[in-house]
């Protein structure tokens, strides 16, 4: 634990890359396989389960710390993280514990889940007394289940290559399905994963993915691209990026947070692939008709994990096949993207079932007539345009080396908002007023001027740093009341507020609800009265 | 028996002495704690203060009508007894014993109980009433030892000189760097202070306190900075002042580093958690050392401290002031480091 813990204080500091991957070697160098296991797992985005519920994490550190509540409370919110608040509470360790990640995670920490209160408390009291600040800050991220770190994958994927002397997309490849949290990293995963390449690796992986090849927003004119020709032009849709996966008569579902969803879509997991197969696609719900539903209709099926046939009529979804990446059991990235088309357009033409769907391939022979088609993706319930070009290999992440892939969106709706709550960040921006609610003006007889302020969204970022210290000042002499960490106050700051989508939500205050809100700029120039109102607002609804 | 200090929109005033304590407006009689900015302005017509204090004084706020007075040294004014004691805080720094009638009152100022080279130990004075600040004023703020930190930045110089790398060092010119150089092994290579730094090391020097020897960036030969620790002021982090130190690494030294938040706010490569005020504990020890039965909050986690001297059966209370956190640099202090930073 206390090597992890270097390791993690060392990564949180500095924001220098070499710096970071300087660290991380250090570390997979010196310490023992099983715990490095564990250490990749985390560093590379696996979140355990919470084994102690926040609640009873918290009664027992003020217990300890021999704190009222409310003084908890204020020091929590000055530090804006549980975890670490508790780490700084806590009295000096009488002890000093020697234990590795690995025998803390497996025998120490998993136990916890759905034990008896009791024992919680004395193991939390005991584990705690011998770690010092950073360790217990760690222990309680990994306790509480909210432990992230301030490293990418791929430079976890290149420290590990460089450690293994292997080739970092290799890295990547073995590490697909590594932090599902279905099988439990151990000494001999670590070791297979930092091994050399061998012949058999391929027939091993049963239902681990590929890596994700991802798109660079296009900010560039597209003529800077060259020909049209040169380029496979398809709609972005907004659904969840996914890949299904046909191996030894079995299917995979796997989402881009590399989340196993097989058991949430049955009706693709039933999809009648060739064996062997691997597609890259979209999860859309799709009623009837030329326009897929908006994507809060497929939140409503993400989180389901038992789905009832009523559920699956009601909200049914399709796959729209963008790719496919392994054809008759064998890996067809380094393919052009051309010939992977073709593949697909086969494939989906075979499967022949109306869920999976081939995304159309938009022909124009000038940039200007795709501008001019890219105008209609509101209309037909998509982002934009995803430009990929034609001789691209399917890369791994956000690679541009074998060809780029670039979604050009069309710009988001905007509408100036009034800031009327706000309430302290965390992590970076911990004691600083940085998440706010945004309203907009609605009709009320019963108010002063005949309307009010209806809230409709929250935004956390979008301005600078120096912005965001102004309005925080603006904030603590504008406040009206404090609800523990929430403030309301005068209205008198006015945002251009961004985002992506609209649909009605009989869920919100407002009657309806937008995707990515974000702030554009700070509208200094407005008075609140400027402000637009929900009647705009809910005039968006297509 | 009326209240001997109150808040009125210039400053905290002492009624019966009839003058003023740090006041943030200009005034007739000013008694000033420290020489940090916001406790030291310009534009009062008499200034009282530390006989300590006073070269620092002087080199900031230039030529105004200044009186120093002798730690514990006693001056009668009004009917008032006044005296200063050392409060740990900066060289000459100072709280403020009022007796008046057989009542007294002690306003703290700025202070920290753990030992500084740089400065005159803080002193527990026996009061009725103390106005306190409480900048940190939470009970995660606990100091770890002013050796430990200063191990770790000597430490992470070494292991920067060794890897042929400038180390930055960002910190409030005036006392938090002063006392990170007494501290400094400088055995590991040449240190190398920013404009601001220096004229007042030169202040500090005259006044005794040792440091170890320190240049200015023009006096030093460019391969010497691959192993220098440069001291700066906050505000030349990001400026055209920086670029000459090449792939360095900095690092920021400040009591709010204890927080990962702030640190990453800082976006430094460490922060080290060094603090010329008291943590909790600290505060909480000066309170009872002085025995008073009425505290009043000042600066900082007011409410909080307020709401937990109370359950303590102490008889508290709020001041609202202007006075800020050098720790975070106000923005005067901000603009005349920039203003250093065009000029070197």
């Amino acid at each position: 634990m206390r090597d992890f813990a270097r390791l993690y204080a060392e990564l949180d500091e500095t924001t220098s890359t070499s710096r970071k991957l300087a660290a991380l070697q250090a570390y997979f160098r010196q310490v023992s396989p099983e715990n490095a296991a564990w250490a990749v797992y985390f560093l590379a985005g696996g979140k355990p389960r919470q084994a102690v519920p926040t609640k009873l994490l918290r009664q027992y550190a003020t217990e300890f710390a021999g704190l009222d509540d409310w003084l908890f409370d204020e020091c929590y919110h000055a530090v804006g993280d549980l975890a670490e608040t508790i780490a700084l509470i806590l009295p000096a360790p009488t002890g000093r514990s020697e234990v590795g990640l690995a025998e803390w995670v497996e025998q120490r920490i998993a136990p916890l889940r759905g034990a008896a209160p009791e024992t919680i408390r004395t193991a939390l009291h005991a584990y705690w007394n011998a770690l010092e600040t950073r360790e217990r800050f760690l222990l309680t991220k990994l306790i509480g289940g909210g432990f992230r770190v301030g490293v990418s994958k791929l430079l976890v994927t290149r420290a590990l290559a460089a450690l293994a002397a292997v080739d970092s997309k290799l890295i990547a490849q073995r590490l697909m399905g590594w932090t599902d949290g279905r099988v439990s990293p151990t000494a001999a995963g670590f070791l297979q994963l930092i091994g050399e390449p061998h012949a058999g690796e391929h027939a091993l992986r049963g239902g681990q993915p590929y890596p994700f090849f991802l798109a660079h927003p296009l900010q560039a004119d597209p003529a800077t691209l060259g020909a049209p020709a040169d380029w496979l032009v398809e709609w972005k849709y907004d659904g969840m990026r996914a890949q299904l996966l046909r191996r030894d008569g079995q299917s995979w579902l796997w989402s881009r947070g590399e989340d196993l969803m097989t058991e949430r879509f049955p009706e693709l997991a039933r999809l009648p692939l060739p064996e062997g197969t691997v597609i890259d696609g979209e999860i859309l719900v799709w009623q009837a008709g030329e326009v897929p539903s908006p994507f809060a209709d497929l939140q409503k099926r993400m989180g389901r994990k038992t789905v009832s046939a009523r559920l699956m009529a009601d909200l049914p979804v399709v796959l729209v096949a963008y790719d496919v990446l392994e054809c008759d059991g064998v890996d067809i990235r380094h393919l052009p993207q051309h010939e992977r088309r073709t593949l697909l357009e086969q494939l989906v033409l075979k499967v022949n079932v109306p869920i999976l769907r081939l995304s159309p391939s938009i022909v124009a022979d000038s940039w200007q007539a795709l501008a001019a088609i890219r105008t209609e993706s509101r209309a037909r319930g998509v982002e934009g345009l995803m430009l990929k070009q034609l001789s691209s290999a399917y890369g791994v992440g956000r690679t541009k080396d074998g060809g780029t892939w670039w979604k050009w969106k069309i710009d988001p709706h905007t509408i100036d908002a009034v800031l009327i709550y706000a309430q302290a960040g965390h992590g970076r921006r911990a004691s600083l007023y940085t998440d706010y609610t945004f309203g907009v003006w609605d009709d009320d007889p019963d108010a002063e001027g005949g309307r009010k302020l209806v809230p409709f969204a929250k935004a956390y970022s979008g301005l600078t740093d120096a912005e965001i210290a102004q309005v925080d000042a603006l904030i603590r002499k504008t406040t009206i009341e404090k609800f523990g960490p929430v403030r309301s106050v005068r209205p008198s700051m006015v945002f251009e507020i961004g985002f992506e989508g609209i649909a009605a939500s009989s869920r919100h205050k407002a009657g309806i609800a937008v995707r990515f809100p974000r702030i554009l700029r700070w509208r200094e120039d407005k008075s609140i009265g400027d402000a637009d109102t929900l009647a705009t607002l809910k005039g968006m609804l297509a | 028996m009326d209240d001997l200090v109150v808040v009125r929109k210039e400053g905290l005033y002492c009624v019966p002495g009839q003058f003023y304590i740090d006041p943030w407006r200009p005034v007739e009689r000013a008694v000033i704690t420290h020489a940090h900015a916001d406790h030291a302005r310009v534009g009062h017509r008499h200034y009282l203060s530390a006989a300590a204090g006073l070269p620092v004084l002087q080199a900031r706020l230039g030529p105004v009508n200044i009186q120093g007075l002798a730690y514990g040294e006693r001056l009668t004014h009004q009917g008032v007894t006044i005296s200063l004691h050392p409060a740990g805080h900066v060289l000459g720094s100072a709280q403020v014993r009022i007796e008046y009638q057989g009542q007294v009152w002690v306003a703290s100022g700025d202070y920290k109980l753990e030992a500084d080279p740089t400065c005159a130990p803080f002193e527990a004075v026996r009061c009725d009433t103390f106005i306190t600040e409480s900048t940190f004023g939470l009970p995660i703020y606990r100091w770890q030892a002013q050796q430990e930190i200063l191990d770790d930045i000597n430490a992470w110089w070494r292991t920067n000189a060794q890897a042929g790398r400038c180390s930055v060092m960002l910190c409030y010119a005036f006392g938090k760097a002063q006392r990170i150089l007494s501290g400094l092994d400088a055995s590991i290579g040449p240190i190398v202070c920013h404009g601001a730094v220096q004229a007042l090391n030169t202040v500090y020097r005259d006044c005794g306190v040792a440091l170890p020897p320190t240049v200015m960036v023009n006096e030093v030969d460019k391969t010497a900075l691959r192993n220098a620790i440069v001291i700066a002021p906050p505000s030349a982090a990001g400026s055209p002042w920086m670029r000459r130190f090449g792939d360095y690494s900095d690092a920021f030294a400040s009591g709010w580093m204890l927080l990962r938040g702030a640190r990453r706010r800082r976006g430094v490569d460490r922060g080290f958690v060094l603090s010329d005020h008291a943590d909790w504990p600290g505060l909480m020890q000066a309170i009872t050392a002085t025995g008073a039965q009425r505290v009043i909050v000042t600066h900082g986690s007011t409410a909080v401290m307020v709401r937990w001297l109370r359950q303590q059966g102490l008889l508290a209370g709020g001041f609202e002031t202007e006075y800020g956190d050098e720790e975070t640099e106000s923005a005067t202090e901000a603009d005349a480091a920039k203003q250093e930073v065009n000029d070197a």
